[in-house]
Formats: structure tokens, sequence, C-alpha cells
């Protein structure tokens, strides 16, 4: 491997409070050095980064990659280079694959495939129940000896409040955090999209935002009692917004996260049945939207995270009832926050790129998410500004079922680096 | 002006126009069926396919009439017999009926949103004759064409729907088209069943009977869906018909010339008394005449006629 130094990039790093224009080197090993000795320089990849931003390689917690089981809609591979594509270095996998991953042998069987066929750091997380059927514990202690960084039924939220507590204070004992996808069933049956003026018009099912603080309650009630971790997932609606923020001024254990769907799309991108607007939790009112941002913004909620899931599109292309829940997200993340959150929201980029790097890192306890001397050298370069085009049929993710295809963004990745090596560069994959 | 849309999905996208045009070339096609030859020749040689994925037999039966009596030849697929239940896909379903020939499509969905999304993939008009709880167009156009029958001009006239507004597609249309016309909409029921979000500009909801029903000049009532009493909305049938049933009594607090409306199937006895359903202030039977002759001015418009070769 040779080295690699990066000239003249706005070097923007959260962990080491450092935004400074200057040149960021790699060495041979792989790791983040202050400096290359002159023979290292003159055998170093050079990437002239004027203009463009380098920050730590993106961490998103929370992706579908599908495998194994369901590969027709993506794989580590395919996942992984999606991730590359859109700036991120480390990624975490959700449980549902098919079998579910609620066993040590489902988990070694995912880490071998990210061993054998990704090009970033992918991180398996375990189910909270067996078969996420959400009637007995998994066997949460084996999943964590075989490398589960987080447990979580997402998509399938814990009902019984007597199991959700088992789990939490079991592992807490392994020192494992439980991320829970908030929804109570029981006032969501058949719901489609979020109860409201639209679902009225539309003649859709309503999913009552109730239905997520009811089990967001729940949950800082559970982490008050128990004193565990519980992570929140993709946080839709303003009133849980307010719930966190309480729980955490009381000193609860409790984060969270929203997506770049929820800050950016209400309910009324529903209009005309688009199932690339259908997703779980459903994006909701202008109201909850500003207070997810305005979450984000004072630390109520901790980071960002895609929720990406793909479906191919002849799942998607159906009656909007009919068709599953979910959009990609990786190939646009970037851009879609930087719209919201830096051009429209006027966050700075340093607490954008802390967001999706450091914080997520931290919050799972993953090596990852700093450019600081000795860190392996995860890499994102991007032009905060670039106009361009999202073709999602032509990007990485084997399915192309974004709410943003055929949109235009403002910002891009243009080199993604793992471990001192260029994984994508240019549109294209170095690999 | 011209009939232009090749598809009825929504009275909601329509203008008062156009709804004007339909009615227009309704009344000339119902003058027909009071003859004793009751078939014109407007769409001899078109096949036209009732596609209904859910269960129905009024509008079915109503759009095979309109279609017959315009002389086109007319194909049923239904839920049951179709190959959807094979797991088919709609957009295969529709392009297996436009390779057949066919020429127009009716469909009936249990999804909302269905008919629009078989009109972005087929060229030829699709009509929708109710899409879950979404939209059943030509419903709201036959009531309205009917309320106008008896009372002329809608503008400022109080109209109440009653019942299970929730789940209706038939309130839905019956809403954007008297909002259309100037009318004053209540819609008033169990507050399970009437939620807030339906009130707006010329549209007011109301759990108070007596109030809702004072001197309102017409009062259409929905039925109330058995099935549905699974998810709790209200506590029983029995409850149901002593709080918001229509009785004489209460028949007493609307204007005395108001019109008694229903899209059937009527539940005797639970949201409507006997007597007052069979009454002299009862249309729902003209409804059921006025859908063939509104079906048939959908279909003869939809498939490129204009109105004033009907007219005349």
């Amino acid at each position: 491997m040779s080295s690699l130094w990066i000239q003249n990039a706005r070097i923007i790093d959260p962990a080491s409070k450092r935004d400074a224009t200057g040149d960021l080197c790699v060495n041979d090993t792989g790791k983040i050095v202050p400096a290359l000795s002159p023979a290292a320089k003159k055998r170093a990849r050079k990437i002239d980064a004027a203009g463009l931003v380098a920050c730590p390689g993106l961490v998103d917690i929370h992706v579908h990659f599908r495998e194994p089981g369901q590969t027709h809609k993506e794989t580590i591979a395919t996942g992984s280079r999606a991730a590359a594509a859109g700036g991120f270095t480390t990624v975490v996998c959700m449980p549902n694959t098919t079998p579910p991953a609620d066993n040590a042998g489902t988990i070694q069987a995912i880490k071998d495939a990210a061993a054998r066929d990704a090009i970033v750091h992918v991180y398996p997380t375990g189910c909270i129940t067996a078969g996420m059927k959400g009637q007995n514990l998994a066997p949460i202690g084996s999943l964590k000896r075989a490398g589960v960084v987080a447990i979580t039924d997402d998509g399938d939220c814990v009902q019984s409040s007597r199991l959700m507590r088992s789990a939490v204070e079991y592992a807490k004992m392994f020192d494992l955090p439980v991320m829970d996808h908030c929804q109570d069933h029981a006032l969501t049956q058949g719901a489609v999209m979020n109860e409201g003026i639209m679902s009225t018009r539309l003649g859709l099912r309503g999913w009552p935002h109730a239905a997520e603080d009811i089990i967001v309650s729940r949950n800082v009630i559970l982490s008050h009692y128990t004193g565990a971790h519980i992570h929140l997932q993709h946080i839709s609606s303003k009133y849980s917004v307010e719930l966190i923020r309480r729980a955490k001024s009381r000193g609860t254990r409790i984060t969270a996260e929203a997506t770049p769907h929820h800050i950016a799309l209400t309910d009324a991108a529903l209009a005309t049945y688009d199932t690339h607007f259908k997703m779980n939790p459903p994006v909701r009112t202008e109201e909850d939207r500003q207070a997810i941002i305005e979450g984000l913004r004072d630390g109520t909620i901790d980071i960002i995270a895609t929720d990406h899931a793909p479906h191919t599109d002849y799942e998607k292309d159906r009656e909007f009832d009919f068709a599953p829940n979910g959009i990609i997200g990786l190939e646009t993340a970037l851009p879609v926050v930087l719209d919201v959150l830096m051009r429209r929201s006027k966050f700075r980029l340093p607490k954008i790129i802390d967001l999706m790097t450091r914080r997520p890192a931290e919050l799972l306890k993953l090596n990852a998410g700093t450019l600081a001397e000795g860190a392996p050298a995860d890499i994102c370069l991007f032009d905060p500004a670039e106009k361009w085009v999202y073709d999602a049929k032509a990007g990485q993710s084997k399915s192309a079922n974004s709410p943003w295809h055929n949109h235009p963004l403002s910002g891009r990745v243009k080199y993604t680096i793992v471990n001192g090596v260029l994984v994508y560069g240019n549109g294209k994959l170095d690999h | 002006m011209p009939w232009h849309r090749k598809d009825l999905i929504t009275l909601e996208e329509l203008s008062l126009d156009e709804i004007n045009q339909i009615h227009a070339t309704a009344a000339a096609f119902k003058k027909i069926l009071g003859r004793s030859v009751k078939k014109v020749p407007a769409l001899r040689g078109k096949t036209i396919v009732n596609l209904f994925l859910e269960p129905s037999t009024r509008t079915r039966l109503s759009f095979d009439m309109a279609a017959k009596r315009l002389s086109a030849d007319v194909i049923s697929f239904d839920a049951a017999a179709s190959s959807t239940t094979k797991g088919e896909t709609l957009r295969d379903t529709a392009e297996n009926i436009r390779a057949l020939g066919a020429d127009m499509i009716v469909i009936r969905h249990a999804a909302s949103g269905s008919p629009l999304y078989l009109s972005n993939i087929l060229d030829i008009p699709v009509i929708n004759a109710g899409d879950g709880a979404h939209a059943h167009p030509t419903q709201g156009l036959l009531d309205t064409f009917t309320m106008r029958e008896h009372l002329g001009d809608l503008r400022d006239r109080k109209v109440v729907i009653l019942g299970d507004i929730l789940f209706s597609r038939v309130a839905r249309s019956n809403i954007h088209a008297l909002s259309k016309f100037g009318a004053k909409v209540t819609l008033v029921g169990p507050s399970t069943l009437v939620p807030r979000w339906f009130a707006g500009p010329g549209v007011e909801v109301t759990h108070d009977l007596r109030g809702a029903l004072a001197g309102a000049e017409v009062v259409m009532l929905l039925r109330i869906q058995h099935e549905r009493q699974a998810t709790a909305s209200f506590p029983s049938l029995g409850e149901y018909t002593s709080m918001f049933g229509l009785n004489k009594t209460r028949a007493g607090w609307l204007n005395p010339r108001a019109i008694i409306m229903h899209p059937g199937p009527i539940n005797r006895g639970v949201e409507i008394d006997n007597d007052l359903a069979d009454g002299p202030n009862s249309v729902i039977l003209g409804q059921v005449t006025n859908g063939i002759a509104v079906r048939m001015a959908v279909l003869y418009l939809c498939s490129g006629g204009q109105p004033e070769n009907v007219i005349g």
C-alpha cells in the first residue's frame, strides 16, 4: 500500500476540533499521520483537494443490506459500494434478514460475507427477540460474543413492555445498546402513511404519531428505571422530540437518530401515491419536520442515520397499500442533509459532519469517526457546492427506490478512502 | 368548452364546468332511458372491461347497464376469478387487458390510488368505480345530479352526510362535488368515524345530530359497515342506532322538503328507519336510476364523445 497525500483540503474533524485548510497525510499502513517524510511524499498517491472538504468517513448506524436471504434487493457487496459512493466508510446492518440475525451462526455468516465482499467497514447487529417475533429473548450474550455492536428488532418494535424491560436489563450486562423502532402496533393496523389531513384526503390508513410517542415514552421510562442505554431509531414526531428532550434533561441514557428523509420531506409529497415516499415511520407534517431539525440543533437528537432500505422496482411498483416500506439513502444522504441543515436551517458544516461521523461512532463505540493522528484513514472528500442530478438507476445500490431519483442535488462526494485505500473516486469505484 | 379528459379518477381535480358538462350529458341520456327503446349506438364497436378487484354488486350492475345502453361490448373480471389472486400484479393485469384490445377500463379496487396508478400505465381511458376510502367519483356525480333535480341550484344549501365518514369514499367524492357547487356540507356521526381533518372551507364537522339536521335540505346516510366493528369505533349497532340512526322524530328536525339519500346497500333499522327509507322524502331508488345516466355520460365523454352531440 502506498501512502496518500491529500492536498489543500478544508479539513474538518469535529473529534479533534479541527477546521482548517491544509494537507492530510496517510502512511503506508493506512493511518492518519501529521506529515510524510520527503521520500514518502515522492512515492505517495496525491489528491488535489482544493475546494473540497476532507472529513472523517461518514458513519451510518442504520442500514439494511438484506444479506442473507433477500439478496435480490441488496447484498453486502452492493450495499457497501453504495456506502462508499455516498462517502460512508462505516455502516451498521440491521438484523431483519432472512433468516433474521438472531444467532451467532448468522452473525458469523454476515461477518464472513463482509470480510469477503465489503469495501467499507460493515458491522452487524443482532435481534432482540428470537426470530424477531417479539416472544422470547434472542441469545443476546452469544450475539455479543459473535460480534454484534447492538441489538434491535428494527421494523418490528417489541410490543411487550415486560420483554423489553428484560432485554434492556440483560443487554446492559454486556454494555450492549438496544435500538428500538418505536411503534405501537395496535394503533397502526394497516397504516401506510402519517395520519392527518393528507391521509384523510388520500383515503389511506393513517399511522398516528401517538403510536411512536407511546413507545418512546415507554422506552424513556424503561431506560430511566433500569439505567440501560436505549437508542431510539428514526424519530418522526414532534411530540417524541419533546419527550426525548425532557428525558435527557433528567440524565436518562436515551439517544436518538433522525433520517435525511424525515428532515427533508413531509406527507404532502404523497399526493400522487408515489410509493417512493412510503416508509415506516412515515414522513409527517412540516411541524414535525421542523421539530426534528431543532432536535438535531440542540442535541436532543444525537445523530443522522439513513435507514437505507433497498427494494426492487417490481416490489415498489404496486398499489400504495401493497408496496413495501423504505427507501435507499446512502448515496443521497450527504447532499440532502447539506441542503436541509446547512443551506436551509443554517447549521455550520462542522456540526453537520459531527452528526454523521464522530457522534454515531461514539454512540456504538465504533473505531471510526475521526481524523486524529493514528486513527484509521477512513476519509470522505466532498465538494459542498457541486450541483448534479441523481440517477438512482445508475447508482451503486442494487435497488433504485429513492424519492430523489432524477432530482437536482447540491454537494457531492468526490473520494472515499477506507484504511488509506481509495475505494471511490470521481464517480467510480476504484477497487 | 369541449371535453378533454380520458380518465375519471377523482372529483377533486374536476372543475365545476366539467361537472356541469357531465350532468348535462347525463340529463340527455336520462331522457333516452325513459323511451321504450333505451339503447343508443354511441359506443358501438368499443369494448369496456370492468375490472372489479373488490366485491361490488350495484356499482358493477350500474356500469354494466350503462355500457350496454351505449351499445358497448362489456367484459367483466372480478376478484375471485382474476389472476390477481394468483399473485399477478396490477401492472401485469392491466397490460394483459390492453393487449386484449380493450378500449376502456372501469376499475374498482380496495387500495386507494389504484385507478391513478393504472391511468399512468395505460393510454386507454380509466374510470374509477371506487378506490379504497379515497374516491367514488361517479357516486358523487350521481348524488349531486339527484340533489339538483330536487333542489335546483345547490349554492348555500345545507347538506348533511351522516355516518361512517372515515372509511367512506362516497363521502369524500360528495364533499368535493358539493364544495364546487357552493353547498354547505355538515358531516356528522360518532367522533371515531368523523375525524376533525375533514373540516375545511364549506365543510363543518360535528357530533351533535340535532344541530346538524336542523333545517337541512339533504341528508345522506352512509352504510354502517358491520365488518369494521372489530376496529371498535363504537360500542354496538344498537348504540349507533340510538345515537345516530335516522328516525321519524329526528327527520322532523329537517327542512320539511328535505330529501333523504343513501348510496346503498341499506341496513334497515340501523342507520335508517324502515318507514323513512320507503317514505315520500326518500330518493334512494332515484339515485340508482340516475346512476345509469351519469355513468353513461362518463363512459361516453371519456371515450371521446362531446356533450353537444347528445344534449342537442
